[in-house]
């Protein structure tokens, strides 16, 4: 018979026990959950890459809503349970609904520790917990003011560097003398206050806050020597203590968090802890691996098998911030009955040190290069006698019993029972049988069936290297998907080989890269025709019947054939002039449609192709040329009134969009090309939702780019902060051109961005100023071909066969 | 049946269309790569896209609107879609382009 399971939260941890009951027994319980977040459950340690922009929340969701349906789950949101009344076995949440129980299970997980100083309830103080607090900072950042982090563990140096890069000025106050001390030695601790630094991040040590400052909201903090740092929001990440008191208020057993026996139940043996309000056995957990742990357990022991037993294990560390490699195991302390091995390599910024007792390893620190971390972890878990590798064993498995140096080697040297995944607690052997077992050849598959690598991810180049070692030529990690169907090529290689072949024709593309048809189709056609425009702007002649319709007759062709005309206006300034000969196209060709667009210019619709030459012949007159509104190419650069009119604008936005566009327009990009010029951060010109935006500030202009307000919406990421227009300028075009030389036919720069990534991208343009000019002088280099009117050119009488019928027949017979 | 004359095959660009009106219909009128000749409706079956202005490829035409394919030979969509326009014949004399519309086509096919 159906017995009632009750879960009060909705965490990881009680995602997984449940993943586990439903295989072991399924139908077994029917399911109730109360999550006091109004949401479903997902990563949660994968808020730091969406607080850092690299992740959505969708991209993080582990169990969506059609899960709870289809495993018919009742799931409470934004319920919070307040009561248990463990003698009638019911359970009451805050909006007063009340459920009975035969089993329940308490999953509430930690509570942010504040620190109880004055003002830590001033508006503007936050710790850094769920999605609501990385909604409050991403909030916070648009301000692009001052934050402070109080605390330099994990979660404090994630949520500085997510700030940071979200443009922030962000100082961390720490108040011991190094960063993550807990999990790194003091030397490892200075690389990472260097690392964390480099990236513009203050740091202050031994920093005691003495009170946050504020009346309405927060200004700032002041310390204990006296020192007064401002700031508009403030980040408490200082530690978690488990989430106890519902369970106390019920009489169970609490210590630190909720007493648990190895098989999770409480006091009270009906009602079972999980995750981090659990402590078992004197210690409570707040790592991941440990957590999904007590889920296995937990879900073996409601299935009805008793005999799992928690048993504990250290859980290797690593920072989630993009380019910081750490990782950090163990005990690591000195003391005189250990010995230590320790490797520097200052210039590459290596730092390794292996802990040794009687000859086993007990601890583990490494940093900047960390692939050796799963052997150490397996070597310290097995207990390994290291005595006959002692003079090798810091330079890793690869140094090892003559092995070659080879990444493969070592994965496939490694035992069948060492871990792969430390989220998941995921060994080799699991993964291999569940690859030959299942027949999976993708990583997908793999992360779907085993859960390797679904976590926090640091572990997929392992998952990708044992998939090549036991599937061979079947797994193809880099599988490219071909531009279409007549060719096996993607675009990436077919850029590459255009330019090393010096391929400057689309019939010699096809000729040397074998094109399986005669003339290609309507999707490589294009995209080769753009291709060698970009590489060759000398040289090649535009094959305007691979171009899409709207670039062949400059227009936009709209559902009835008609199509729209949008001249260009620049930076979106116009004047009397312009809009009366615009009023009289509109009569003379009887124009349906007038509409302003989002571009900040008048779209003229429903004209007749052949009118088309003749409209833009009255247009050019009043000085007009094309908008380019149909293009892959530069189409607008939006702007406000900056510093001419606005009491708030700290430079001539106008100004600078308009020198932009008159510098950019007419060239040909990978897809369509937005820009905007905004004189404050009040962002009137929607500059950090467009292709590329400047943001003007007192000290300069603010460079974004990648974002995205389309099929997918996506702030902008900040490039870097310059002090003159020139550079501004500058920067931008040469960002342009990066993207130009390097994207795929049709890929906006967001996706661009995000594929070849933002560091890349910020250390070619921002940080070598040789490549930057480099890119900028090909640029300028392929205006001179690019910046002609092709509306002039047609009133002058090119391509005239597009705007006329061939022949018109038949009507004096009809006529009878 | 009559033969119409309709211009010189250089009047199209290669792998391109021109359009042809006709009291009922526009016609496009299609010069391949081989300088192969096809006329069609110049009317997609799927939104009546003008096909005329859609990229040529082999003996194919891709719609500007939607992207479906029609074959110049037959008409008939390519691929996964289904539909058909009408075809015309056409003929070609050194250059010379005619075409042949049936009488109540010219007056009266829709």
């Amino acid at each position: 018979m159906t017995q009632k399971l009750v879960i009060i939260g909705n965490g990881m941890a009680p995602g997984r026990m449940l993943e586990h009951l439903f295989e072991q027994a399924p139908g077994l319980y029917e399911v109730t959950i109360f999550n006091a977040e109004p949401r479903v459950n997902y990563d949660r340690i994968m808020l730091s890459p969406v607080l850092s922009g690299e992740k959505t929340f969708e991209d993080i969701i582990i169990h969506g809503d059609g899960w709870y349906i289809d495993n018919n789950v009742t799931l409470y949101k934004g319920h919070r349970i307040v009561s248990i009344d463990r003698n009638a076995r019911t359970v009451t949440s805050d909006h007063g609904v009340t459920e009975s129980y035969d089993r329940l299970v308490i999953a509430t997980g930690s509570v942010p520790f504040i620190i109880p100083v004055p003002g830590k309830d001033l508006p503007g103080v936050i710790t850094y917990r769920d999605l609501d607090d990385v909604d409050a900072m991403l909030l916070a950042a648009q301000s692009r003011e001052k934050a402070i982090v109080i605390g330099g563990g994990l979660l404090g140096l994630e949520a500085a560097a997510g700030l940071a890069l979200r443009g922030m000025d962000v100082t961390v106050l720490h108040v011991m003398p190094t960063l993550m001390e807990r999990q790194l030695d003091p030397a490892a601790g200075y690389l990472l206050q260097k690392a964390v630094e480099e990236r513009g991040i203050k740091v202050i040590t031994k920093a005691n806050t003495k009170r946050i400052i504020g009346t309405d909201r927060v200004e700032g903090i002041e310390l204990d020597n006296g020192t007064i740092i401002p700031a508009t929001l403030v980040v408490m990440a200082v530690g978690i203590r488990p989430n106890a008191g519902l369970a106390k208020d019920a009489g169970l057993a609490v210590n630190r968090g909720i007493v648990v026996d190895a098989g999770m139940r409480t006091s009270d043996g009906d009602i079972l802890a999980v995750g981090e309000c659990a402590e078992v056995d004197g210690m409570v957990y707040g790592l991941v691996a440990p957590l999904y742990e007590m889920a296995r357990i937990a879900a073996a022991h409601l299935a009805g098998d008793t005999k799992p037993a928690f048993v504990h294990s250290d859980t290797p560390t690593k920072l989630k911030v993009t380019g910081i490699n750490l990782f950090s195991l163990g005990d690591f302390a000195d003391g005189d009955d250990r010995e230590e091995i320790v490797l520097r390599d200052a210039t590459a910024g290596i730092y390794k040190r292996v802990v040794i007792k009687d000859n086993r390893i007990i601890g583990t620190v490494l940093y900047g290069e960390t692939s050796d971390g799963a052997w150490f972890n397996d070597l310290k878990k097995k207990g390994a006698d290291i005595s006959a590798m002692r003079d090798t064993l810091i330079f890793g498995q690869a140094y090892q019993g003559g092995s070659p140096l080879d990444p493969m080697a070592a994965v496939a040297a490694l035992p069948d029972d060492a871990e792969i995944c430390g989220c998941n607690g995921i060994c080799k052997g699991k993964i291999t049988s569940a690859i030959t077992g299942k027949g999976l050849t993708t990583l997908d598959g793999v992360r779907a069936h085993t859960k390797a690598s679904a976590s926090c991810g640091s572990c997929t180049g392992l998952v990708e290297q044992l998939m090549s070692l036991t599937l061979g030529d079947a797994y193809n990690p880099a599988a490219v998907t071909p531009m279409c169907t007549c060719t096996e090529l993607g675009h990436d290689d077919v850029r590459r080989l255009i330019k090393a072949k010096g391929l400057k024709t689309i019939p010699a593309v096809m000729q040397e890269l074998e094109w399986k048809t005669s003339c290609g189709c309507a999707k490589c056609r294009p995209a080769l025709n753009y291709y060698l425009v970009c590489d060759w702007p000398a040289d090649y002649a535009d094959d305007y019947q691979s171009r899409f319709i709207n670039e062949r007759v400059h227009a936009n062709i709209q559902k009835d054939g008609t199509y729209s005309v949008v001249p260009r206006m620049w930076g979106g300034v116009t004047n009397a002039a312009e809009l009366r000969a615009i009023a009289d196209v509109v009569d003379k060709f009887e124009i349906p449609m007038v509409k302003v667009t989002g571009g900040q210019r008048i779209d003229l619709l429903g004209i007749e192709k052949e009118d088309l030459p003749a409209v833009w012949a009255d247009l050019g007159k009043a000085g007009f040329i094309s908008g380019q509104a149909y293009a892959k190419g530069l189409r607008t650069v939006k702007t406000c009134v900056g510093s001419d009119w606005c009491r708030f604008g700290t430079q001539d936005s106008t100004g600078l969009g308009i020198r932009i566009e008159k510098f950019m327009w007419g060239s040909w990009t990978p897809a369509k090309l937005k820009l905007a010029v905004s004189g404050c951060p009040r962002n009137c010109a929607e500059a950090t939702c467009k292709d590329i935006g400047v943001i003007c500030v007192d000290s300069g202009f603010e460079i974004h780019f990648a974002g995205a307000a389309g099929l997918d919406i996506k702030g902008t990421e900040v490039l870097g902060l310059v002090k003159t227009e020139d550079e501004a300028l500058e920067h931008i075009v040469a960002l342009t051109q990066m993207y130009r030389e390097q994207a795929r036919y049709l890929e906006r720069i967001y996706k661009w961005a995000k594929r070849i990534g933002l560091d890349e991208i910020r250390r070619q343009i921002l940080e070598d100023g040789e490549k930057r000019r480099a890119y900028y002088e090909r640029f300028v280099f392929s205006q001179q071909f690019a910046q002609v009117d092709p509306w002039s050119e047609r009133v002058s009488g090119k391509d005239k066969h597009e705007f006329k019928p061939m022949a018109t027949v038949g009507f004096e017979a009809a006529a009878e | 049946m009559s033969w119409i004359a309709i211009g010189e095959i250089d009047d199209i660009p290669l792998r391109g269309a021109r359009c042809i009106k006709t009291p009922t219909a526009k016609i496009a009128v299609f010069r391949t790569a081989d300088n192969a000749v096809y006329a069609i409706e110049n009317r997609c079956p799927h939104k009546h896209g003008p096909l005329s202005e859609g990229i040529v490829h082999g003996a194919a035409v891709t719609c500007p609107l939607h992207n479906w394919v029609i074959s110049l030979e037959t008409g008939a969509a390519l691929g996964a879609d289904e539909g058909t326009v009408r075809t015309f014949p056409v003929r070609n004399d050194n250059g010379r382009l005619s075409i042949a519309l049936a009488e109540p086509a010219l007056a009266a096919a829709e």
